[in-house]
């Protein structure tokens, strides 16, 4: 079952690969005539083209361009001349950093308080979570960050930095301040679907009749909800998670330019403008892999929390 | 009479530990319950639990019946509330309780180290109710834990073992790792008797536990129930709506009609000598294996929408409008039902000679209107169908036995065209059918019928009972809105719905208003053959009843030839002239219902007749 879910996704990759590379040959422009600029004699680019191999027919390219990515060799970026891998190490890591904080905030602020809610259907403190929690997800993330920066960089509190300063050669985390906002934004707009889908989950499975079952055997009710509850809760979960967190690959590109982040997003910008396809390519598949792998993980999470479709892989 | 008592004095001599020092458990007294702010559930309702006994809560579904065994657990479901009353559970009764307690006033705290330590509840439906995820040996030992029953975990596990061999289960550890799902129904539904007998509890609650379970693992189950109330001491509450059943494992019977108790008193004299005419209506429902009760007297009456409208005042019954449509006086009905309710041995030897009358009146000699010759069907290895030959002849019904699985429903389906992938022929008047109804022509598909098993999801919600009824006309014929219209409500006369229905949408009507619905749809443009696919098994069993007298009904004006699939064989057999056993998908008996029922030639026949639970076991 694994395996075969592997499989797919290895597929799904490939696939991929594929599109990028087809959309972005189509692409309007030149990477020689890019490189060297309009004043560049046809000779020079004659030479260029020789040497990137843009005279070989598509196929050969993209066998070439996607052993490259197999060992790591993502190509040479059009703007810089240089290495696509050294432009955007830098750039990953801080776009990690980003991400992983976001997850590791959200992740269980959403489940524990879309549980807490389920729990208490229909009280008014449900009411208010949940109803704050729609406004939330209504706002689209670059108002949250518009209104997080008013209310705690400028007028109101004059607590954090508005914009990200990142000095060349400087990590983003040396100066851990500027990582609130950019995370915090991006917290609130994940962390909304999360309870929403928790709580929604939560309740069809303490509506079932196992939950009631517990309670009727006498179990004490921190056990029913935590061995016979949440168990059946982590697959659909799982995969709200997964959403949310590829959502954040994409999401990442608004709120970094919003704060002038170093991050993948930014980058993805510039290289669009530059016209910089092997970075634009480098980029897609990135986050294309993102998307691959956080939901491969969701679905063998569901997989392995689900007795019935993990016994069957034994079978 | 003499069998019984000789049963009782067993239950006193017998093996059992004598634990329970008191002659009753548990007694609710006045308990009424409702939903919060709405309508009362439980009026009023009283009983007691006594050691060693079994009470049978009888009723139809939402009479309130497994409302008010939860309320003796103190346990409401969302949206309900208390009115009053009281649940005492008794002195001595629970190792947690010495004193006598008012179970409704304890708090919550208190009430859950009673609930499944002192009272157990073994739910309806095992597939809900066992938890997906948790190995059954698990599931079992957590309520030990709970309960702290034993002195250490390794008495715990030894009772585990001990509580699965008790239950006709194998205790070893690689059974008790299984997950549920690995587990067949009635294997699953032993694993919550289990559960519920585990910690040795002095009340145990069985919310219709053989439901969905075919007739040999019913009989196994209840022949376990039986056995560890009795050699345990355990005061039983038994939830059904099956008498048959009752008969089986109660010794005491409440009938329950919309949140009242009617009738009680011991199940020997209650299902004997019943008092109330709701108790009368639904012994007279249950169908019976000799044949001797004739089911709802006399001809051209729904019997139990009639005989329920002297006393059903909680429901307006639209069924009732119907009956007294149909021309005949609620009394006549309900007067038969009395006479034959008591069942003389003359009365039933006069009925069964009238129900052999029938047959040859209406069987008409001439050639089968449907053949099936030599049909088979198989999903790669797995044979589902292994040479089938049957006729079905007109004006005669074939009843079509085989517990789950055995093909009863891929045999219908084929002939009805629903299903392609048989190979053989399926023959209408001596002409070979394709086997997909898109390749059959209007008029062969008119002229075989289908009614689906659950007539809660064959109607379309969205539609009218006049739109969905008019479908099969505007498929097949070329006849005007009006006529339309002219012969679905003609139709709903037949199944005795009544015109009226026809604006009316599925959700307004009752389980069996919308089987008699689904029957007239099929009714509509006349066919010659009529397939019922267990139209029956989401009834109750009073409505039951009654959709078979319709169907006697309608064959006899009409002359129709009907394929009845069921594994209910005692219902079936009041209107079946031939009976066909199947087998892994092969016809292990068939021939006149009759010689086949008295002279089952096949161990398989053999071993579904004895499992059927019957009234004739209370004496």
């Amino acid at each position: 079952m694994i395996l075969k879910r592997l499989g797919v996704s290895v597929f799904v990759l490939l696939a991929v690969s594929l599109l990028v590379f087809v959309f972005t040959l189509m692409l309007p422009g030149d990477p020689a005539q890019a490189i060297l600029g309009q004043q560049a004699t046809p000779e020079r680019l004659a030479a260029l083209r020789e040497q990137l191999h843009l005279n070989d027919p598509w196929y050969t390219r993209y066998l070439t361009w996607l052993g490259g990515l197999f060992t790591g060799n993502l190509g040479t970026s059009a703007a810089t001349g240089g290495s696509v891998n050294a432009l955007l190490a830098s750039k990953l890591s801080a776009s990690m950093v980003l991400l992983v904080i976001s997850a590791v905030v959200a992740i269980p602020v959403g489940l524990l308080l879309g549980t807490w809610s389920a729990m208490r259907r229909g009280r008014a403190s449900d009411q208010t979570l949940t109803g704050f929690s729609l406004v939330l997800a209504a706002l689209p993330e670059f108002v949250i960050g518009v209104v997080l920066t008013t209310l705690l960089s400028t007028t109101v509190f004059k607590l954090l930095p508005s914009v990200t300063m990142a000095a060349p050669g400087m990590r983003v985390w040396d100066y851990p301040l500027q990582l609130i906002l950019p995370s915090l934004t991006l917290i609130l707009v994940v962390v909304p679907y999360m309870i929403r889908m928790t709580r929604t989950t939560m309740i069809d499975v303490l509506d079932s009749g196992y939950v009631e079952m517990a309670r009727l055997k006498g179990l004490p009710e921190r056990q029913v909800i935590f061995k016979h509850a949440l168990p059946h809760a982590i697959g659909p979960v799982a995969q709200v998670v997964a959403m949310q967190l590829a959502w954040l690959a994409g999401g990442i590109v608004v709120v970094e330019f919003l704060f002038r982040y170093p991050g993948l997003g930014q980058a993805m910008v510039d290289a669009v403008n530059n016209r910089d396809v092997q970075v634009v390519q480098a980029l897609s598949m990135l986050i294309a892999a993102f998307y691959v792998v956080v939901n491969l993980i969701a679905d063998v999470i569901g997989i392995l929390a689900n007795p019935k479709l993990r016994t069957e892989t034994r079978s | 009479m003499r069998r019984s008592e000789q049963k009782a004095r067993d239950r006193v001599r017998g093996t059992a530990v004598p634990r329970a020092t008191v002659d009753t458990a548990i007694t609710a007294s006045h308990l009424s319950l409702g939903v919060t702010g709405g309508d009362l559930i439980l009026d009023d309702v009283s009983f007691r639990l006594r050691p060693g006994r079994i009470l049978a809560l009888v009723g139809e579904s939402g009479s309130g019946k497994t409302t008010a065994a939860l309320a003796c657990m103190n346990h409401l479901r969302a949206g309900l509330e208390l009115r009053g009353g009281t649940v005492e559970l008794q002195e001595g009764a629970s190792r947690f309780h010495r004193d006598a307690v008012d179970l409704l006033t304890l708090p919550e705290a208190k009430m859950r180290r009673l609930r499944g330590g002192t009272i157990a509840y073994v739910p309806q439906d095992p597939a809900l109710s066992l938890n997906g995820s948790l190995r059954v040996g698990e599931q079992i030992a957590e309520v030990l834990r709970a309960h702290e029953f034993g002195r250490n975990a390794h008495e715990r596990d030894d009772r585990v073992a001990e509580v699965l061999s008790e239950v006709g289960l194998p205790s070893d550890r690689e059974y008790q790792r299984r997950f549920p799902h690995q587990l067949s129904g009635g294997q699953q539904q032993r694993i919550g008797i289990a559960m519920a007998f585990a910690c040795r509890p002095a009340v145990i609650i069985l919310d219709e536990p053989t439901t969905g379970l075919d007739v040999a693992t019913q009989d196994l189950v209840l022949k376990t129930i039986y056995q560890l109330t009795t050699k345990h001491d355990v005061a039983g509450l038994y939830i059904t709506h099956d008498l048959a059943v009752v008969a089986r494992v109660a010794n005491d019977v409440a009938v329950m009609l919309h949140g009242r108790i009617v009738e009680d008193g011991p199940a020997e004299r209650l299902l004997r000598r019943p008092e109330h005419p709701y108790t009368r209506a639904l012994l007279d429902a249950v169908p019976d294996m000799q044949g001797a009760r004739d089911m709802g007297g006399g001809p051209a009456v729904s019997p139990v929408a009639a005989v329920r409208a002297p006393w059903d005042r909680g429901r307006a019954a639209p069924g009732q409008m119907a009956a007294s449509a149909s021309g005949t006086p609620a009394g006549t009905a309900d007067d038969a039902a009395a006479t034959t309710g008591t069942g003389h041995p003359e009365n039933g030897a006069a009925v069964r000679e009238r129900g052999a009358g029938g047959v040859v009146g209406t069987g008409r000699q001439d050639a089968p209107v449907v053949r099936l010759r030599d049909l088979r069907m198989a999903y790669g290895s797995a044979v589902i169908l292994d040479g089938i030959n049957l006729d079905l002849e007109a004006g005669q019904t074939t009843m079509l036995l085989g517990e789950s699985g055995s093909g009863k429903t891929t045999l219908s389906r084929s002939v009805a065209g629903l299903n392609d992938g048989y190979t053989g022929d399926v023959l209408l008047d001596g002409e070979v059918l394709a086997p997909s109804t898109r390749r059959r022509s209007n008029e062969q598909r008119r002229r075989i019928q289908y009614v689906f098993q659950s007539p809660f999801s064959s109607l379309n919600p969205r539609r009218s009972i006049g739109d969905s009824l008019q479908v099969p006309l505007q498929m097949s014929g070329d006849l005007s809105r009006e006529q339309r219209r002219a012969a679905v409500a003609d139709a709903l006369d037949a199944v005795r719905l009544g015109r009226s229905y026809i604006d009316r949408r599925p959700g307004e009507l009752s389980g069996g208003e919308r089987q008699r619905a689904a029957v007239a749809r099929a009714l509509v443009n006349a066919p010659s053959v009529l397939v019922c696919d267990e139209i029956t098994s989401a009834l109750d069993v009073s409505v039951q009843a009654s959709v078979i007298e319709l169907l006697r009904e309608l064959q006899h004006e009409r002359g129709l030839a009907m394929l009845f699939v069921t594994h209910n064989i005692a219902l079936a057999r009041h209107i079946s002239h031939r009976l066909a056993v199947l087998e892994r998908g092969t016809l292990v008996d068939y021939g006149p219902t009759d010689s086949v029922l008295r002279n089952p030639r096949h161990e398989y026949t053999r071993s579904l007749l004895r499992h059927v639970p019957t009234l004739e076991e209370a004496g």
